[in-house]
């Protein structure tokens, strides 16, 4: 009886049991730049990919398939989520000598649960005519009253933004973290909306001087028509260049625990940890490789070098849930 | 016995119905009483009385606009004549096809600081900043209720013109003789006459609205569905976002609850005879022209302009939006609505019936309980749908264990999984177009069926359905509509290399790149046409 139903039920479902040569992805990430990595890693495997892009929500749909789960990998846009994923029990230690070979143990998680596949900067941008350059700027001064009515940002909730509230709060503590938080917030030219890109529009456009938002964006807005005049009106600055460094995120890959494929799935990391697919996030979204060598942008490597706050991602991770607290109490986004 | 047995299948399925329906809620009830939740507290001592405030201000707003523009808008079109008549009549049901969140994005661009009409005034006036001239700032609270109430006062406007064209013609006209003018007419008279459906469409609209989540999150404003978002995806708490949805629960029940009382009022059992052309006032003259011009301004401001922005975009970024997925988009997404629509008209049509054939205390409650799967936003909904089929998927796994297949997720991670969750989120829509025009035919027909020697089920097929084809029609192409426009549940439960047209807009609404979405915007509004053009072409058959 059992086995009957099972044979019709293999015969109405075009799901088999035995996988074909495939490997299934979850990805924050969006399909303009992890589409091309995937078509190449096919070209050169063989291997099929099959992908959900979702911006929000994955993680808890690998949490509720569990065992009988699919996907194999979830590509991230940021840090916390892979740590997340690994606290939840969901991700399986990556074990490759190709990988740790290419990536800095730094950018890895030391028991191999996620690895970092390309690095940001949380930047501020200035306006040329009203601010200037602000090479000795940083995040603790975006709360001083001078800059008040002066400040744009996208939602205090983003994890761009709950990163470096995170960080705030591994290098100063709560208490303080909050005071910077409500001195930024009375700071702020307008409730807190958009995206990175409409941040720096909103400069050029005189509603405010400073502005929050991550490095690869002012490439991108730089190569694009439209948005170039924007780009034109701001200077990029690394904060913190005097002290701890600028705040870094990360975009990365995590193997699911339940993961079918495993093999491939672990191919496919190598490959986005490889030349290939480094020089592609670097050319194609700007971003900065985690592979030491591998070529930055020209547009980039102009933007000079800069100093990194080398405190480890998973200590900062672990004062996200307060940083969203803190956001709350203090009514950041309202 | 015969007859009681008859009714008790009836009753069977209708429960049936009903309790499928309302699982996924039920495992979401059960969530949000796990216990204290130290999210929640702190939400609560916090941010969760600006959001609560917000959903309310929300809801009256657009209900009160929707009210304001839907109403004269039915009325003008179902009793009056007037210049392009014949074509308001059905344009007036487009801006449905188009999803809030696209005109909220199109508007911003339009109407920032940073586009094009604020910069040709300050040009014009020599401002420099920010400071010196006021202007409408759309990225708030009445920016997100002008949005959201231009895409959905169709609902009433579609209802309740569905409901004066079904009411007594004869009383109105009776109004008309008595020296009554057409507005005493249209508030004595029509008005009262159509409050049930008033009311009920005026539900949908602010559940809806409830569920909103993609246009408010664009405008930053903050209400109770961003909060099970940022709770559910942010705080990571099942729990604590499952406890928000009980808040908005219990508005939705309200809601009902309203319906309900106003569905107590006298119902008049007759249809209108004879053809649909008749019209009750020639409006000429400036009259005329003056009711062509509220339609029109609604019809631009809903309709045209944001359609004329996506076209623009659509020709200025052609080389980067043109892509040949489209039609694959195109077809999942039509594929999708057209299953989840006919599904809906179908058990929809069944429960209400039993509602019919067996009215009691209990009788309406399969249908209540179907209905409350659409206050959910979809997030909420897409996990409270995960949570009872992954269960059931496991089991069967388990039980499968050892038979040398393992059919994987066969309910959660497949088709069935969206359409089961489209259908929980948008039954209530089509119960509620079904139920008011059931109610609008006399028992007496019924009787007079039965009399004759017909059963149930004959009298169902052979006497009631051509009668409610109107109302039928217009269930299925509402809830096609709002398939087509789903966004958060599509995001959630799409199996692998699947993608709707909402999807793959909105990932770059999101990223405010709508520019190289434009064409699949349009698609959207194309496909939500080819409905809206089928049915009012049946519709001027039937008359």
């Amino acid at each position: 009886m059992k086995s009957a139903i099972a044979t019709l039920l293999a015969a109405v479902t075009s799901l088999s049991a035995v996988a074909a040569d495939e490997v299934n992805i979850y990805s924050y990430r969006q399909p303009f730049l992890i589409q091309p990595i995937l078509d190449d890693f096919t070209k050169q495997t063989g291997i099929k990919t099959n992908v959900v892009f979702a911006k929000k929500g994955l993680i808890e749909r690998v949490k509720r398939e569990g065992k009988h789960g699919r996907a194999d990998l979830v590509l991230t846009s940021n840090f916390s989520a892979m740590i997340q994923l690994e606290e939840m029990g969901l991700t399986n230690a990556i074990e490759s000598d190709k990988i740790d070979k290419n990536i800095p143990a730094s950018f890895r998680d030391p028991d191999g649960h996620w690895v970092a596949l390309t690095k940001r900067v949380r930047n501020v941008y200035s306006s040329k005519d009203r601010a200037g350059k602000l090479t000795s700027l940083s995040y603790e001064e975006l709360a001083n009253p001078k800059y008040k009515g002066k400040i744009c940002t996208r939602s205090g909730k983003h994890p761009y933004n709950l990163g470096l509230v995170a960080s705030m709060i591994a290098h100063h503590g709560e208490a303080e973290t909050k005071t910077w938080l409500q001195g930024v917030k009375a700071n702020l030219a307008r409730k807190p909306q958009g995206n990175d890109r409409a941040q720096v529009k909103a400069v050029k456009e005189g509603l405010c001087d400073l502005a929050l938002g991550n490095s690869y964006y002012f490439g991108k807005m730089l190569e694009d028509n439209k948005q170039r005049a924007w780009a034109d009106a701001v200077y990029i600055n690394f904060p913190n260049q005097s002290d701890r460094g600028s705040h870094l995120n990360v975009s990365g890959v995590v193997m699911t625990k339940y993961s079918k494929n495993k093999e491939n799935a672990l191919k496919l990391i190598e490959f986005m940890t490889d030349n290939k697919a480094q020089n592609m996030y670097a050319s194609m979204n700007m971003e900065y490789p985690v592979k030491p060598g591998v070529e930055l942008s020209k547009l980039v490597a102009s933007w000079g070098t800069f100093k990194e706050d080398s405190l480890p991602l998973s200590e900062i991770s672990k004062y996200r849930p307060m940083a969203l607290k803190l956001i709350d109490e203090v009514k950041f986004d309202l | 016995m015969q007859l009681k047995q008859s009714l008790s299948s009836w009753q069977s399925m209708a429960w049936l119905i009903g309790i499928a329906l309302s699982i996924p809620l039920a495992f979401l009830i059960f969530e949000a009483l796990q216990g204290e939740s130290e999210v929640f507290s702190h939400l609560w001592q916090s941010v969760l009385w600006d959001y609560t405030r917000n959903t309310l201000v929300l809801i009256a707003g657009v209900v009160t606009l929707s009210a304001l523009i839907a109403l004269p808008l039915g009325w003008l079109t179902a009793y009056c004549r007037f210049p392009g008549k014949r074509v308001f009549e059905w344009a007036l049901m487009l801006p449905l096809a188009l999803p809030a969140y696209i005109i909220a994005y199109v508007y911003t661009d339009l109407l920032d600081y940073a586009g094009p009409v604020q910069i040709w005034l300050r040009q014009q006036f020599g401002w420099q900043g920010p400071d010196d001239y006021w202007f409408i700032d759309l990225r708030t609270l009445p920016g997100a209720i002008v949005m959201i109430a231009l895409v959905l006062y169709p609902y009433l406007y579609l209802i309740f013109k569905t409901a004066l064209r079904e009411q007594s013609f004869k009383l109105v006209q009776a109004s008309q003789l008595m020296g009554m003018s057409p507005a005493q007419s249209f508030f004595k008279v029509s008005l009262p006459l159509s409050r049930g459906a008033i009311v009920a469409a005026l539900a949908l609209i602010s559940m809806e609205t409830m569920a909103d989540f993609a246009t408010v999150h664009y405008f930053a404003v903050s209400t109770l569905t961003t909060a099970v978002y940022d709770t559910w995806l942010g705080y990571y708490s099942l729990t604590a976002a499952a406890k928000i949805s009980g808040i908005m629960l219990l508005f939705l029940f309200v809601a009902l609850l309203l319906e309900r009382m106003s569905r107590k009022t006298q119902v008049v059992h007759e249809r209108q005879s004879g053809v649909n052309d008749t019209h009750l006032y020639d409006l000429t003259g400036y009259q005329g022209w003056l009711a062509w011009g509220f339609c029109m301004l609604i019809l631009g401001i809903a309709f045209f302009v944001p359609v004329g922005i996506l076209l623009n975009y659509a020709f200025h970024y052609f080389e980067q939006a043109w892509n040949a997925e489209f039609f694959t988009y195109a077809l999942q997404s039509l594929q999708i609505s057209l299953y989840v629509s006919v599904i809906a008209m179908f058990i929809s049509l069944l429960v209400v019936y039993y509602q019919r054939i067996e009215p009691g205390k209990f009788t309406n409650l399969p249908g209540r309980f179907a209905s409350t799967g659409y206050a959910l936003p979809g997030t909420v909904l897409a996990i409270a749908v995960l949570l009872p089929l992954t269960l059931m998927d496991t089991k069967l796994n388990d039980w499968l264990d050892g038979s040398g297949f393992e059919p994987g997720l066969l309910l959660s991670g497949t088709l069935f999984a969206m359409i089961f969750a489209y259908v929980v989120r948008f039954y209530a829509i089509a119960h509620g177009a079904v139920e008011s025009s059931f109610v609008r035919i006399s028992p007496s027909i019924d009787m007079a069926s039965l009399s004759l020697g017909k059963g149930r089920f004959q009298t169902l097929t052979q006497v009631h359905l051509p009668l409610l084809k109107r109302g039928l029609l217009t269930a299925g192409l509402l809830v096609f509509i709002e398939c087509m426009k789903e966004l958060p549940a599509a995001l959630l439960l799409r199996p692998f290399n699947f993608e709707t047209l909402a999807t793959h807009v909105y990932q770059y609404v999101s990223d405010e790149q709508l520019e190289l979405a434009s064409i699949s915007a349009l698609f959207i509004v194309l496909v939500g046409l080819i409905p809206l053009y089928w049915v009012n072409r049946s519709m001027e058959q039937h008359n």
